[in-house]
């Protein structure tokens, strides 16, 4: 029992007086996370516009006319780069991490919540870089999110002058912010946790965000020098990546670096922020099936060994983005092997998830269709993952839209629609009010099946052998005339659940103002975030003393049990069995 | 309940999409079969793995919908069961594991007899090198590219002076035999890659990088560009041609030599 006075000491509460100080210079971890989330979700929006851009462009070529080239690079990568960073990493951690946290281990606040605010308004700041190089000359960077080296700094790259330099600072900007974020959500997990909440009685989201986090503070730093590395080279001359090329056909005068030295920083990075997106999305959907399942998570001791094994893990598979990189071949055998051996922990995940819905009592609220639509989605994702760490058999399908669809379905499609489940499911407890679930449902439908619409068909074309990052594929003798059917019907698809997300928006903003009230507790779940005495959650959470835990957060469907459902904490009585887990 | 109905009509849906899908793989020209091979072995092992869990998902779904006075059993977990679940996926993962690492231990071992070709990527187009009678490509440096030295070969090198020079993005190549395709680029990252050939790597500035395959059929093929190399990446295209032995040849003793293109230079200037 890991059990602190830290989490009991209310001192430390810096409660604000004014509007300002409550809203806006915030140390409470709930208003930090609102505004880390809406920070996020405004990004997210620019990114979606970008991406319906670029699917124009891509069913119908040439329609519109600013969309040049140029500008559609620039699209991708900005695109690319919101999505990963700016929306996914900052909603999961800032937002969800955030507001879940204190919440689900029974802390008052996180355990530094200057820092945490601080974290909040360095993440702002980021965000206003990044969207500063819409602005500057040339416009914003177009080398594609991976921002390889040598096209990332050199002409023939749109935004090679400015817009390069400011995704350089954003990105080290943004690093910052989460370094203070994610230490916080680390000491508060470690630290703060209330009398009896043992690790192995907190509920999945903590584990999954809890590890992410680790993973982000080691990962982040990898990504950082090399931003560093590259604005040198681009700025004073130096050549961490650029060796003696021609550029425009005009010598540089860089010599001696090398690109895939980058491409191996990037990359352990980059795959470990693939599990930094996909982990919290795991332990935020195993909460939502147990508890609209009403049956405890099946496997809990397995589940959070495989969060723990999978993001160990994840340090030892960077270089399969690399195969056909020209790195040493005989790194091949190595990535591929562990590559595939991460799907074992990642298998028994979605195992997991399915035998929770086993015999269990599934009331098809809206959380629980985006939860069962994301179990559906992931082992789409997961398995054509299978085929692209198999090192030759990625030979072929790597850099075409078998890649496009395989990243969108598993870290695109799935951790969006595990946050659709997670804002429907908790947005009771955050509002105080409820939704429209009629709406909620159609948001779900649309978004569901129109996902698959766009996704499904890019694989087929991967595998004709069609390569992503194509402004037009032209006139290509192996590709049929169809082919562009099939970029049509995905741009019309990408269009209809691009707006359909206005359903989601005037559901959520609509019901915040006239929204019935909500119950404390709707879906009858046990976690601490539903035990709370005021709903919303008060600053401080606890009133005057922390709830005391004595179960773990799984107690659903208890045989003798009078209900289905036994809050943490509540203590053990002869009705309800208690299980030490 | 419509959501278990919908998984399984996706589930069949997907089936019927993959069978009737007129957007497959290209009639392969290379010998990398094995390629093709793992890539059968890899559907038909997720293919069924997506079929049975989602169906298992989509029933599970449906049997245990809620309905008044039902209730979720208590079973926190069952480890007899679970072990035997990762006992299964270990050997599912071994089954398409062991012909993907066979077909890469081929994929980068090139034969003894392979002929060499070098193709050079520069922002955005290709152009190919053939080490000439003494079977040796000449050394390159980026400050040896001008004007009337594309290539960047050091003229001080003897090794260089029969090298065969190929302007203009089209390279023909002898069919059933193995050719090395030794990839650098004077610019930035490209990546060579032929779709019906299967074979695809990148061109690294400042390092050699290199493909091998036997081209199987005749035919025109198109190079794509799959590393994204600036704006015009999806303009730069180039075609390989396979021709037998002798069309072959015949090609390609119509290219100069870097000698010739020297000796040619320098009698447009005068010097003597
Ligand atoms: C309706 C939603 C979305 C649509 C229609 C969409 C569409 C696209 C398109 C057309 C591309 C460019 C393909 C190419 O030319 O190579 C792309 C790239 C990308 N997308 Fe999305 N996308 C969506 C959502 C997302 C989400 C949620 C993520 C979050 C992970 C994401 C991450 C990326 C990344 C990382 C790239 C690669 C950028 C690059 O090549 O540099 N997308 N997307
Ligand atoms: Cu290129
Ligand atoms: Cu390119």
């Amino acid at each position: 029992m890991t059990y602190t006075t830290i989490a009991e000491d209310t001192r430390a509460l810096h409660h604000p007086k004014t509007w300002v100080g409550k809203y806006v210079w915030s140390q409470d971890h709930k208003v930090i996370a609102v505004q880390y989330s809406l920070t996020a979700i405004g990004v997210g929006l620019v990114a979606l516009v970008l991406s319906g851009l670029m699917r124009l462009q891509l069913g119908f070529p040439g329609m519109i006319e600013f969309i040049t080239p140029q500008a559609y690079y620039q699209f991708v990568t900005m695109h690319g780069m919101i999505m990963v960073i700016y929306l996914l990493t900052a909603l999961l951690l800032g937002g969800f991490g955030n507001y879940m946290i204190p919440l689900m281990v029974g802390a008052r606040d996180m355990v530094f919540p200057y820092v945490n605010m601080l974290s909040y308004w360095v993440y702002l700041l980021s965000v206003i870089v990044l969207m500063a190089s819409f602005f500057v000359p040339g416009g914003p960077t177009g080398a594609g999110w991976t921002l390889y080296p040598p096209q990332a700094i050199t002409e023939g790259t749109p935004g090679a002058s400015w817009g390069i330099i400011l995704m350089l600072a954003s990105l080290g900007i943004f690093i910052v912010a989460f370094t203070m974020g994610g230490l916080n959500y680390v000491t508060t997990v470690l630290q703060a946790r209330t009398k009896g909440m043992t690790l192995m009685r907190m509920p999945c989201t903590v584990w999954g965000i809890f590890v992410a986090t680790i993973l982000g503070l080691l990962a982040f730093p990898a990504l950082l020098v090399a931003a560093v590395m590259m604005m040198l080279d681009r700025v004073i001359g130096t050549s961490f990546f650029m060796p003696s090329i021609i550029s425009m056909g005009e010598p540089l005068a860089h010599s001696g670096g090398s690109p895939i030295l980058f491409q191996h920083l990037f990359w352990f990075f980059g795959h470990p922020e693939v599990y930094i997106v996909a982990l919290p999305a795991f332990g935020i959907v195993s909460d939502l099936i147990s508890t609209h399942a009403r049956k405890n998570i099946f496997g809990y001791r397995m589940m959070v060994w495989a969060i723990i094994i999978i993001g160990v893990l994840s340090f030892f598979v960077w270089a399969h983005h690399m195969y056909v990189s020209g790195m040493n071949p005989y790194f091949g055998f190595f990535f591929a092997t562990s590559t595939l051996i991460i799907a074992v922990p990642t298998a028994i995940k979605v195992y997991n998830w399915v035998l929770t819905l086993w015999q269990g009592d599934i009331h098809l609220r809206t959380p629980m269709l985006f939860a069962i639509g994301f179990i559906f989605t992931f082992i789409h994702g997961g398995l054509t993952g299978l085929f692209l760490g198999n090192v030759s058999v990625d030979v072929p399908l790597s850099d075409t839209y078998f890649v496009v669809g395989h990243f969108h379905m598993v870290m695109g499609v799935s951790p969006i629609l595990v946050v659709f489940g997670a804002i429907y499911h908790w947005y009771p407890k955050i509002t105080g009010r409820m939704w429209n679930a009629t709406l909620g449902q159609l948001h779900f439908w649309i978004t569901f099946l129109g996902t698959y619409v766009i996704y499904l068909p890019m694989h087929y074309l991967g595998l004709l052998g069609v390569p992503r990052r194509y402004y037009e594929m032209g006139e290509t003798e192996f590709v049929p005339a169809s082919a562009q059917w099939a970029n049509e019907a995905i741009t019309i698809a990408a269009l209809t659940v691009g707006v359909a997300q206005l359903i989601f928006f005037y559901n959520m903003i609509s019901s915040y103002f006239r929204g019935p009230k909500a119950d404390p507790n709707p879906w009858g779940a046990t976690s601490l975030e539903w035990q709370t005495p005021k709903t919303p959650p008060e600053h401080g959470n606890w009133g005057p003393t922390l709830p005391t835990v004595y179960r773990w957060a799984y107690d659903y469907s208890v045989p003798g049990a009078a209900q289905d459902f036994i809050p943490q904490n509540v203590p053990p009585d002869g009705a309800a069995r208690d299980r030490d887990m | 309940m419509r959501i278990a109905i919908v998984i399984g009509l996706l589930v069949i849906g997907s089936l019927v999409f993959h069978f009737l899908s007129p957007w497959r793989q290209t009639p392969i020209a290379s010998n990398w079969g094995e390629i093709d091979n793992a890539l059968t072995i890899t559907f038909w092992v997720c293919g069924a793995v997506f079929v049975a869990l989602n169906l298992f998902l989509a029933y599970s779904v449906f049997r245990f919908r809620h309905r008044e006075g039902h209730k979720a059993t208590y079973e926190p977990e069952n480890m007899a069961l679970e072990r035997r679940l990762t006992f299964w996926t270990a050997l599912g993962i071994v089954v398409m594991l062991a012909p993907g690492l066979l077909a890469w231990n081929k994929y980068i071992s090139v034969p003894q007899d392979a002929r060499v070709v070098e193709a050079i990527g520069q922002q955005w187009q290709w152009s190919f090198r053939f080490p000439g009678e003494d079977g040796v490509l000449g050394a390159v440096a980026t400050k040896h590219i001008g004007p009337d030295n594309p290539f960047g070969l050091n003229p001080d090198d003897p090794w260089g002076h029969d090298d065969i020079l190929v302007e203009g993005g089209e390279v023909h190549l002898p069919i059933d035999q193995p050719v090395k395709i030794v990839l650098r680029s004077n610019d930035v990252l490209h990546n060579f890659y032929v779709p019906q050939f299967r074979a695809k790597m990148d061109l690294v500035p400042g390092m050699i990088t290199y493909i091998w395959l036997t081209p199987i059929r005749t035919g025109t093929f198109e190079i794509l560009c799959a590393e994204y190399c600036g704006v015009g990446h999806y303009v730069m295209r180039g075609y390989v041609v396979i021709d037998e032995e002798a069309a072959f040849e015949a090609w390609l003793s119509e290219f100069p030599t870097y000698g010739q293109t020297r000796v040619i230079a320098a009698n447009e200037s005068g010097a003597p």
